[in-house]
């Protein structure tokens, strides 16, 4: 089979196959002749341990992986080219939908690049950065104990994968309390979030930090010495800090390969350098130093959840706007919630529709028209679960995004699969995708 | 009414005088436009080229680089933007890879950590309308740096840069396939978000977003690329 995509012979990662569909075995029996007997096996995009649509091709020799090559593509939906023609504001509802285990990590960076292009950082409420503060740990917390639940069930124990599932559904209830929504929220908007916390979410998300501590240790009691969960584990997958950095790798990989890198703490934001926690770092490099360090985030995390917690109950930001104080770009009502949940505020459509034209017109421009972003270019990261998750926003001076380049750590940390499965056990691939923790959503975008 | 004077003279004061970008409201043209906007002139924002000092840690990036580089640091380094607290180097394409390698080993640089390659497509930059930016880190020294580099979009070659880069092999392969940018000497160039025989490079600003017009309470919603654009 030969394509206008077949390269010449000199290329350095050996030849290029093209499969377009139905010709699998095709290229299977045009590669069979080789010397030696190679069998290879194409595991997804349809697998269940490939967290969504991502397709590994694996040449294996007996029950050794000689070589594993990784296939996205699969769930590109265009949302950078989607982008471009909504407002800024819309922005966010197209980002929150990249990496969907946690959307409030693709607000925030979207959010913080549009705000530094209007220059309007200093601007933000406080408020609304300690509720950014909140709901992201929240996210992480989420994020981390789904994917140490899958990964239990990928390695055949359902337990870790119930359970872990059970935590997350308490962290969805509280996004639905606050935002509306269980995910993509939309709920950071450039200069603050889309509503103030509701009544009583202070005290739900004070009832899940009284609960989630146990849940943690159940579940290190669960799986931290459980010898079948080691012996999948440790020395597994090993990608030391050369590997890391060559490869661009971030997050709890690169922190379990013992260097203390997190945004959080090094190119603090949101105020997080008023925040006390702990970066945690593993020295092992491989699987179970991961989930060693996932699992040490999860407690750092609700450290963090509850300063953020006590600060927004607390006398000073008590009552503060969430949204900044600029009528031009901020959104011009909040969410209210009605009998059919969170949605338009009735005392503001009383307001535009029956006693202010003004308003209305205010709130038509605003709404349809959106703002007017100053032109020029920056990039603001924040450190996802998976790492560096950075936003390259480019403004030609519209009211439209020129480019938005959404630099997603599971796109970079998938191309550490040939480093960590080559060599390896076949059965370790496995552990190897899920200790990287690639969500589909965000790699293909 | 008096007619405002056009001498040069006489022009507002900071009002930047760029090329015409769009004339008239929305963009649209053909419609018997009554609203007075259509004498309404939409100007491109200038080239911005910053002089020294750029500020904070910039100035120490910029000396090192130099005295890496030597003499060719003006040869390499087009111009130096330092806009909203971020600094940008516009680095010739053959001198791309030179730089990143002086950029990533020197010990008082040392941006280890790239975090890829994003392109972008300026059509109205004649000469220069594809662009390929490098977002670099230096967790030694915690600071952060941008490498624009720019090519013709009749000859869209920039040099690859995986071997100094190797995180860059993906990035690299992602905005060949967005944008048609060949990267020399990338170790296998092939698509990666689109299907191997997919005609174009979705993401440039030529090629249509595409979609359907949309019946909504009765009303119909034009596709989002015929939409009315205010920009």
């Amino acid at each position: 089979m030969t394509t206008s995509y077949d390269y010449d012979e000199d290329l350095k990662e050996g030849r290029v196959f093209t499969v377009v569909g139905q010709d699998w075995d095709d290229m299977v029996r045009e590669i069979s002749g080789a010397e030696e007997e190679h069998l290879v096996v194409n595991m997804g995009p349809q697998h269940p341990s490939t967290h969504g649509v991502l397709r590994l091709i694996l040449t294996l020799s007996g029950e050794t992986v000689t070589e594993a090559r990784a296939v996205i593509g699969y769930l590109h939906t265009g949302i950078e080219k989607n982008l471009e023609y909504r407002t800024w504001t819309q922005g966010t509802t197209f980002v929150t939908r990249m990496d969907y285990l946690s959307p409030i990590f693709n607000e925030t960076a979207y959010c913080m690049g549009v705000e530094r292009l209007l220059g309007i950082e200093d601007r933000v409420p406080e408020r609304a950065q300690a509720i950014r503060v909140m709901m992201m740990e929240l996210n992480r917390i989420s994020s981390h104990i789904f994917a140490i639940a899958t990964y239990g069930m990928e390695l055949g124990a359902t337990t870790p994968f119930l359970t872990g599932l059970r935590e997350r559904e308490m962290i969805l209830d509280i996004f639905e309390y606050i935002t509306g929504l269980r995910m993509n929220m939309a709920y950071v908007r450039p200069g603050g979030v889309s509503v103030d916390l509701p009544a009583g979410a202070v005290d739900k998300v004070g009832e899940f930090l009284k609960v989630m501590p146990k849940r943690i240790k159940e579940l290190r009691k669960l799986l931290d010495e459980n010898p079948a969960y080691t012996r999948r584990t440790k020395d597994v997958a090993y990608l030391d800090l050369t590997g890391c950095m060559a490869l661009g790798v971030t997050g709890p990989v690169l922190r379990a390969a013992g260097l203390p890198w997190d945004l959080r703490k090094t190119q603090p934001y949101c105020g997080y350098e008023t925040y006390e926690f702990d970066v945690v770092t593993e020295k092992t490099c491989d699987v179970y130093g991961r989930y060693q360090v996932r699992v040490g985030e999860m407690e750092q995390s609700l450290k963090i959840v509850q300063q953020a917690l006590d600060r927004l109950a607390g006398p000073e930001l008590k009552g503060q706007p969430v949204m900044i104080d600029d009528k031009k770009i901020g959104w011009p009502s909040q969410l209210a919630l009605g009998p059919d949940g969170l949605g338009n505020s009735p005392d503001h459509i009383a307001h535009i529709m029956g006693s202010s034209m003004e308003a209305l017109i205010h709130h038509f421009k605003l709404v349809t028209e959106g703002f007017r972003v100053p032109a020029g270019q920056v990039y603001a990261a924040v450190e996802s679960p998976r790492g560096e998750l950075g936003a390259h926003v480019v403004s030609d001076g519209g009211t439209r995004p020129y480019r938005v380049h959404f630099r997603d750590p599971s796109f970079t940390n998938l191309q550490a699969i040939p480093a960590t499965c080559e060599g390896g056990m076949v059965a370790d691939v496995i552990s190897a995708v899920a200790s990287l923790d690639p969500v589909m959503g965000g790699v293909d975008r | 009414m008096s007619t405002p004077d056009k001498t040069p003279e006489n022009k507002l004061p900071g009002v930047p005088e760029g090329p015409i970008a769009r004339r008239g409201m929305f963009g649209a043209t053909g419609t018997g436009d009554t609203s007075g906007y259509g004498g309404l002139v939409v100007r491109r924002a200038p080239q911005l080229s910053s002089p020294r000092p750029y500020g904070g840690y910039f100035d120490a990036i910029a000396d090192e680089l130099e005295r890496a580089l030597g003499d060719g640091f003006a040869d390499a380094v087009e111009r130096v933007v330092v806009d909203r607290g971020e600094l940008t180097f516009h680095v010739k394409r053959e001198r791309l890879v030179e730089v990143l390698r002086h950029l990533r080993d020197d010990p008082a640089l040392r941006f280890e950590l790239s975090l890829g390659v994003s392109g972008v497509h300026y059509p109205h930059e004649t000469g220069a309308e594809l662009h390929a930016v490098y977002h670099l880190c230096s967790m030694t020294h915690n600071r952060r740096l941008r490498v624009e580099v720019s090519c013709p979009d009749a000859d869209p070659h920039i040099p690859s840069s995986v071997t100094v880069y190797p995180t860059h092999d993906w990035h690299e392969r992602e905005t060949y396939d967005f944008f048609g940018i060949i990267f020399d000497g990338h170790p296998a160039l092939t698509r990666i978000e689109m299907p191997d025989d997919w005609d174009g490079h979705p993401q440039r600003k030529d090629y249509p977003l595409g979609g359907i017009p949309v019946e909504y309470r009765g009303a119909e919603i034009p596709a989002p690329d015929q939409r009315r654009s205010y920009a």
